[in-house]
Order: C-alpha cells, then structure tokens, then sequence
C-alpha cells in the first residue's frame, strides 16, 4: 500500500490529504469516531503548515507519511517552512476566544488532545512533525 | 462545502452540506457575517450533512457566538453526526453552544 503523499502547499490539498489518510486507515477498522478524530488531528499539522508555515506557497510542498507499528499508527509530516515553535504555544481558553470573537487557535489544541504523543523537530532547513496514536 | 438558508417564521434555517476545513471555512464566516442574518432572532443550523469539521470550522463559529448572543440571537445546531459532535467535545464547545438531537427539539428551544 501506497504510504507517502506528497502535496504543495495550498489548503486545496488538505481535502486529498484526509482522503489519504482515510484510505490508509480503513484498513484498520477503526470505529467512526476514532478514524475522524485521527483524520482531523493530521489535518490540522497540514493546515498549520500550509498556511502558517509556508504562507500558502504552491512553490513548497509537504511530505506526508504514515505506518502501522505495532499497535499504534505514526504520521511523519516533514516541509520546509518556518519551524513550529512549541515553546511559544499556550493551551487556548475557549471562554476568552469566544469572548473576543477569536476565529483561530484551537487546532493544535485538538491535536494534543487526540494523539498520543505529538513531536515537533528541526535541523534548521527541514522540519518534521511526528504524531502516534495508539489504535488496538 | 455548500451552504443553504431557508427563512421560516422569523427564523433561519441554515443547512451545511459537505465539509468544513481551512479552504472552505470562508464560505460559512461570509453567510455567517452577513448582516442581513441579523434581522431574524434564530438561526437553527442543520449539520445532517456536515461530515467534518476542523479547528477552521470552529474557529468560524466560535468567532460570531458572542455576537448572535449580544443580538439576543439565538444560535442552535441539530441533526449533528456523532463524529462531528465529538470535535465539538473534544474542546468542551457542547458545553457552550446549543446542540440538540433534531429539528423539532431546536424548535422547542428557539421559541423558549
């Protein structure tokens, strides 16, 4: 099976992206909520990157690779836009977003509640972003 | 991502029809943001056919609940799909947003 996707950056692609990652993981026969749970949590690293990273640039492109190990599915996302900095981010307060009329914000929030271990690494030129989920 | 709107009985029914992600999040903030959506006191959102939503997705309403609520509006969403309420869950946006099972159950509420 076809396990790597390669996409430039534009949030036209998050659409096949998912459809990648769904198709990969109906072989597993995840329930209906875990696979869009896993599903969303993929989406949001891509759009992250898409948008914040690479600016929307179609010239960039994203690598999106998936395996099975074991009991726990691994998603290595990698680009070579602006790094994430993960020592800067704060858990949203949803009261206060809704408050402000905030529209953006809560996507890595999803992400660190649905994976089980989120990784953010850089060497200066390529990042990767690691995501596991346990699914058995 | 298409988006609907029926007027009934000071009320709009607003119907989502596909899937809510970063790309087609715009659609929904500009019916959303339109200012002739104002002049009614409800908005029922129909999500029956809202297979995803994003943070985007969220994001786009989060962004206009205080506004419908300082309007006294009232903004109220039925027919969701499990796996779409769960994202909602996943943030605890049940716990401050109206989602019921049906349309008459939204109605019901609507005209509290």
């Amino acid at each position: 099976m076809n396990n790597t996707i390669r996409v430039n950056c534009t949030k036209k692609n998050l659409k096949p992206i998912r459809d990648f990652v769904t198709e990969y993981l109906t072989a597993l026969s995840l329930s209906d909520i875990l696979m869009n749970q896993i599903v969303l949590a993929v989406d949001e690293i891509c759009a992250n990157l898409i948008i914040h990273a690479n600016h929307e640039d179609p010239e960039k492109y994203l690598t999106l690779k998936v395996q099975t190990i074991k009991d726990q599915v691994r998603f290595e996302i990698a680009d070579q836009g602006r790094a994430f900095e993960s020592s800067n981010y704060k858990e949203p307060n949803i009261k206060e977003y809704i408050r402000m009329g905030k529209k953006g914000g809560v996507g890595i929030a999803l992400v660190n509640r649905i994976m089980d271990k989120v990784e953010f690494l850089s060497d200066g030129s390529q990042n990767i972003c690691l995501l596991y989920k346990k699914i058995k | 991502m298409k988006i609907t709107q029926e007027i009934k009985d000071n009320t709009v029914i607003m119907t989502l029809n596909g899937e809510l992600d970063a790309s087609s999040s715009v659609l929904l903030d500009e019916e959303l943001s339109d200012p002739e959506i104002m002049k009614y006191s409800k908005v029922l959102v129909n999500c029956q056919d809202l297979n995803y939503i994003s943070s985007a997705g969220l994001g786009v309403f989060i962004s206009h609940l205080q506004r419908f609520e300082d309007a006294q509006i009232k903004l109220i969403f039925f027919n969701m799909q499990d796996k779409v309420r769960n994202v909602f869950e996943i943030l605890g946006l049940d716990l401050l947003m109206t989602i019921v099972s049906d349309y008459e159950e939204a109605r019901t509420i609507a005209n509290e």
